[in-house]
C-alpha cells in the first residue's frame, strides 16, 4: 500500500488547495405533471447547489453543515462527479472536475471517494465482506490475483480496526453490527489509497457511543494515510470536534464559513447562531432559547428573494427579500393563537395571499369582498400595532387601501454577499457597515 | 425548562403517581429463543412529571413504552403489573384496553406520516378521534376542541382541511401532537418525537412539549437516544441498558453526577459541543438471549468486581431518592474475596455495535 499521498510523485506544489470550488452550481430541474405541462407552467428549478465557492487545503478537514434539504449530499456529489454540475468549477488537484467524461471521472475517483450515511444500504448484502471492500481494487485493475487483492483487502480490514481480518472476510454484512459495517463501508473507500474523502453523515445512522468510536478510526486514518476530508452533517457538536474549517449551508448556498473555532465560538450568520442554539445539551444548566426560528425550511423550488433565510430570521429587517406571500407565516402563527370568531372575523376580511414569488416591489393584497379594501388596511394596521417587532413589516415602505385590495409598496430585495472579518466570513445584511438595522440601537448585531 | 423541573418537583412529590410499573417483563419469541427485551422494570410517573426514557438501540426502550400500552406484536410474553388508576392493565382485555388509549394513555410515535392516514383529512383526523371516544358531541364542538388542540400545537384553522401531504414533516408531528392532546390524556408516551426532524425543529417541538407540560398538566412519557432532549425536558430520567432500568432519578442530578458506571460512561461518550476529547465504550450491548451471568454491564465495566460477573447487584435507593443497580453501591452484600478486580480477554476493538 502506498503511504503518505504527498510523497506521490504528481502532488502538486504543497500550497495548491487539494480542492477548489469556484461558484459551482448543481441545479434540477423539476417537471411538473402533464397538467402543469399542458398549461405551459414551468414547474421549476431546485438550485440544490447554488453559487459555491470555498478551498479545501491538504489534510485539513471541512465540515459541510445544514439541515435537511440545504444541498449537502449534492455538493459532495458534485465534486466527485456523481451528479453533473450545471456550472461553476470545481477543480481537484488542479484539474477540473465540472464537464469530465464518465472513463475520466473513474480515474479520479480512485483519488477521491465517498463514505455514506447508511452502512447498511451501502454494502451489498449478497456479498462477502472480502468481496466488497476488494471490489474497486477489481474494478481499477489495481491488483492482479486473488491472493494478491485478499491480502490487500486483510490489511485494510486490519487498518480499520476489522480484526483479525480472517474473521470478517467471509462474512456478509447481515452478520455485522451497525458499527462494524461502517468500518467495512471506510475500508473500501479506502483500499484505493485516496487523498480525499467525502463522508456524507457517517456517524448519524450510528449509535452514541459507536459515533464517537468511528470517529475516533476516521482521525487515525487521517493521521496514517495523510488524507482530507469532507465532512457533511448535520450535527454541529460532532463537526465542532472533528473539523478545521466549517461551512455552513442554507438553501444551496454557504451563509458562513470559517475557521471552525471562531465560527463556533462567535457565530455572525443569524442561522449559525439559530443552529447552535437549538442543540440539546446533556449539561443541564444549558437550556434551549426563546427565540428560535419559526416554521422550517421552504420549498427549494420557489426560494424567498433575498436572503433565503428571511422569513425565518428573528434579526431580518427591510432589505433581507420581504415580499407578499411572507404574510402567510405571520397571520397562521397569529391565527394559531386566537378564538375562532376573532380569528374568522380578520379572515372575512382578507381575500387569498398570493403563494407565487412577488415580481419587482408592488403587491396588491385582495379584500374578500369587493369595495373591502379600507377594512382590509385597518385590519393589517391594527396586527402590526399589536406586534410591531415582527420582522415582516420592516420590509414594508407603505400600505395603500384601493377600493378591492391594499396595494402594498416592499423595500427592494437585497441578496446579501460574504462579508469576511477575521477567519469567519458570512452572508448577512447585518454585516453590511452601509444598511442601517432599524432596530440596530437596541439589540446589538454582533 | 429548567425553572419547570425545579417547581413541578415539590408539588408532584406530594401526590400519588398515576402510574406504577412493577417487575415489568416483556419477551419476544424469536428462533434463537426468547428475547428479554424488558427484563423487570419498575418505575412510577406522578401527574405533570415528564420521565425521560434514554438508552442505546435495542436498549428496550420502545418494548418499555408499548409493553405499558400493550401495543405488543401478537404472541409477546408480558409479566408483572402495570397500575394506572388502581387497574392492572397487564390483566385487562384488549376491548378495555382499547377504550383507556387515547383518552387516558396517549402514544406519539416517531414517524407520523406511519400514523396519519394520507387519504383523509386532518378534519377528519381529529373527528374520527374524538367521536370515538366521545360520541356525545356536538359537530360544533368537535371543531372547536380540535382547533384548540391545533392552535396550541402552533398549527392554524387555515390548515384544518388539509391532508397529510401538505405539511412539512415538523408540521405532521406537531399534528401528531395535537392529536393525541384533544383527548385530554392523563399520561403521554412519545417515542422519539423529535427523531426524524432537524435540529430547529426539533427543538421547537421539545419547546412545545414542555410548555405543554406547563400548561395542561399531562404527565410525559419521553423516549429517546439523546441525552440532551432529556436534560431540556425532564423532570427525571431513567437509563435502560439490556432491557433493565440501571439508574432512575432527578434528571439534573443524574447528568450532573452519574452514579452508574454505564451512566457515566454514556455520557462521557456523548459528543457535544463541550466535547473535547473522544471517548468510547468498549464492547457491545449484551445478547437480550443469552444474557451475561451476573450484572449485564460486566463485560464492559471499568470498575467490575468478580461479583459481577456472578451475580447481578440489588437495587440501591441512594441518599437524593436516586435508585441505581450496582455492586459499586452496596459494598458490605459482595461476598469476601469478591472485590478483587474482574480478570478478563481484552476486548477488540471491533466487537461492538
Ligand atoms: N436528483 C435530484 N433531482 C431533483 N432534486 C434533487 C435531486 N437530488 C437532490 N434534490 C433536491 O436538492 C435539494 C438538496 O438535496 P440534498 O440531498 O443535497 O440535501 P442534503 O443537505 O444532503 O439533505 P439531507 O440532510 O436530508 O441529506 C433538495 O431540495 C432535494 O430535494
Ligand atoms: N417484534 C420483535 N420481535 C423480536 N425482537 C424484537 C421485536 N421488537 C424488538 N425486538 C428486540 O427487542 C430489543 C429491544 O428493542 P426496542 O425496539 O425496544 O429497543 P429501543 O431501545 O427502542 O431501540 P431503538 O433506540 O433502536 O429504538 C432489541 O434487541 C430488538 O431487536
Ligand atoms: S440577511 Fe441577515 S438579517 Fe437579513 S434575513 Fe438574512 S440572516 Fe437575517
Ligand atoms: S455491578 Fe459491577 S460490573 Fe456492573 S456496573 Fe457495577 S461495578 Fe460495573
Ligand atoms: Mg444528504
Ligand atoms: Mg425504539
Amino acid at each position: 500500500m502506498q503511504t503518505k499521498p504527498d510523497t506521490a510523485p504528481d502532488a502538486p506544489a504543497p500550497d495548491v488547495p487539494l480542492v477548489s470550488v469556484r461558484n459551482l452550481k448543481t441545479w434540477f430541474e423539476i417537471r411538473g405533471g402533464v397538467l402543469d405541462r399542458m398549461l405551459g407552467r414551468d414547474a421549476g428549478t431546485v438550485k440544490a447547489v447554488d453559487d459555491v465557492t470555498f478551498d479545501l487545503a491538504r489534510g485539513e478537514v471541512l465540515g459541510l453543515v445544514g439541515e435537511s434539504g440545504s444541498g449537502k449530499s449534492t455538493l459532495g456529489r458534485s465534486l466527485l462527479g456523481l451528479v453533473h454540475a450545471t456550472g461553476g468549477s470545481a477543480s481537484f488537484e488542479g484539474q477540473e472536475v465540472v464537464g469530465l467524461d464518465e472513463p475520466a471521472l473513474r480515474k479520479l475517483r480512485s483519488r477521491m471517494q465517498m463514505v455514506f450515511q447508511d452502512p447498511h444500504a451501502a454494502l451489498n448484502p449478497a456479498m462477502t465482506i472480502a468481496q466488497s471492500v476488494g471490489h474497486p481494487l477489481t474494478i481499477h485493475g489495481r491488483l492482479k490475483g486473488r491472493d494478491e487483492i485478499r491480502a490487500h483487502v486483510a490489511k485494510t480490514l486490519e487498518r480499520v480496526g476489522l480484526s483479525p481480518a480472517d474473521t470478517y472476510m467471509d462474512k456478509y454484512p447481515g452478520d455485522l453490527s451497525g458499527g462494524q459495517k461502517q468500518r467495512a463501508v471506510i475500508a473500501r473507500a479506502i483500499v484505493l489509497d485516496p487523498v480525499l474523502l467525502v463522508a456524507d453523515e457517517p456517524v448519524s445512522m450510528l449509535d452514541m457511543s459507536v459515533r464517537s468510536k468511528i470517529l475516533k478510526l476516521m482521525i487515525d486514518l487521517k493521521d496514517q494515510l495523510g488524507l482530507t476530508y469532507l465532512y457533511i452533517t448535520h450535527d454541529l457538536a460532532s463537526a465542532k470536534f472533528f473539523c478545521d474549517r466549517i461551512a455552513i449551508l442554507y438553501l444551496g448556498k454557504i451563509v458562513e464559513i470559517g475557521e471552525a473555532r471562531a465560527l463556533y465560538a462567535g457565530p455572525k450568520h443569524p442561522y449559525t447562531e439559530a443552529l447552535l442554539g437549538a442543540i440539546p445539551d446533556p449539561d443541564p444548566t444549558r437550556t434551549i432559547p426563546r427565540n428560535l426560528p419559526r416554521g422550517e425550511i421552504p420549498d427549494a423550488a420557489k426560494p424567498p428573494r433575498g436572503c433565503a433565510f428571511h422569513p425565518r430570521c428573528p434579526r431580518a429587517f427591510a432589505p433581507c427579500g420581504w415580499e407578499l406571500r411572507d404574510l402567510t407565516p405571520v397571520l397562521e402563527a397569529r391565527w394559531a393563537g386566537m378564538e375562532e370568531q376573532a380569528h374568522l372575523a380578520e379572515r372575512a376580511l382578507i381575500g387569498e395571499i398570493p403563494a407565487e414569488v412577488m415580481e419587482g416591489t408592488t403587491a396588491r393584497l385582495p379584500a374578500a369582498t369587493p369595495g373591502g379594501g379600507a377594512d382590509l388596511l385597518a385590519m393589517l394596521e391594527r396586527i402590526r400595532s399589536e406586534d410591531p417587532a415582527e420582522p415582516f413589516w420592516t420590509g414594508i415602505k407603505e400600505m395603500r387601501a384601493e377600493a378591492d385590495h391594499v396595494a402594498m409598496e416592499f423595500h427592494p430585495a437585497l441578496t446579501p454577499r460574504l462579508y469576511a472579518e477575521g477567519t469567519t466570513a458570512a452572508a448577512c445584511h447585518l454585516l453590511d457597515p452601509g444598511l442601517t438595522h432599524p432596530r440596530a440601537a437596541a439589540a446589538p448585531v454582533l | 425548562m429548567s425553572e419547570t423541573s425545579a417547581n413541578a418537583a415539590t408539588p408532584a412529590d406530594a401526590e400519588d403517581p398515576i402510574l406504577t410499573v412493577r417487575d415489568l417483563r416483556v419477551f419476544y419469541g424469536t428462533p434463537r429463543g426468547a428475547a428479554r427485551a424488558v427484563d423487570r422494570v419498575s418505575l412510577t410517573i406522578r401527574p405533570g412529571e415528564t420521565l425521560g426514557v434514554v438508552g442505546e438501540s435495542g436498549s428496550g426502550k420502545s418494548t418499555l413504552g408499548r409493553g405499558i400500552l400493550r401495543l405488543l406484536p401478537e404472541g409477546t410474553g408480558v409479566d408483572g403489573e402495570v397500575l394506572y388508576k388502581g387497574q392492572n392493565l397487564v390483566k385487562m382485555t384488549p376491548d378495555q384496553l382499547r377504550r383507556m388509549r387515547g383518552p387516558e394513555l396517549g402514544l406519539i410515535f416517531q414517524e407520523p406520516m406511519t400514523r396519519l392516514n394520507p387519504l383523509l383529512r386532518i378534519q377528519e383526523h381529529f373527528e374520527e378521534a374524538l367521536k370515538q371516544h366521545h360520541p356525545e358531541l356536538k359537530r360544533d364542538e368537535l371543531r372547536r376542541r380540535a382547533l384548540a388542540a391545533l392552535g396550541r400545537t402552533g398549527i392554524p384553522p387555515t390548515r384544518y382541511r388539509q391532508y397529510p401531504h401538505e405539511f412539512s414533516g415538523g408540521m405532521r408531528q406537531r399534528i401528531m401532537i395535537a392529536l393525541a392532546l384533544v383527548l385530554n390524556p392523563t399520561l403521554l408516551i412519545a417515542d422519539e418525537p423529535t427523531t426524524a426532524l432537524d435540529v430547529i425543529v426539533e427543538a421547537q417541538i421539545i419547546r412545545l412539549l414542555a410548555d405543554l407540560k406547563k400548561t395542561t398538566g399531562t404527565a410525559v412519557m419521553l423516549i429517546t437516544h439523546n441525552l440532551g432532549i432529556v436534560a431540556e425536558a425532564c423532570d427525571r430520567v431513567a437509563v435502560m441498558y439490556g432491557g433493565k432500568i440501571v439508574e432512575e432519578g432527578d434528571a439534573r442530578s443524574v447528568f450532573a453526577d452519574p452514579q452508574h458506571p454505564y451512566t457515566q460512561a454514556l455520557l462521557r461518550s456523548t459528543i457535544s459541543l463541550e466535547t473535547t476529547e473522544l471517548h468510547t465504550i468498549p464492547g457491545a450491548p449484551p445478547s437480550l438471549i443469552n444474557p451475561p451471568q451476573g450484572c449485564l454491564f460486566s463485560p464492559r465495566c471499568g470498575h467490575a468486581m468478580k461479583v459481577c460477573a456472578r451475580k447481578a447487584p440489588a437495587e440501591q435507593r441512594l441518599e437524593d431518592g436516586r435508585r441505581v443497580e450496582c455492586w459499586l453501591h452496596c459494598p458490605g452484600a459482595i461476598p469476601a474475596g469478591e472485590e478483587a478486580p474482574l480478570e478478563r480477554q481484552e476486548i477488540t476493538v471491533a466487537d461492538e455495535a
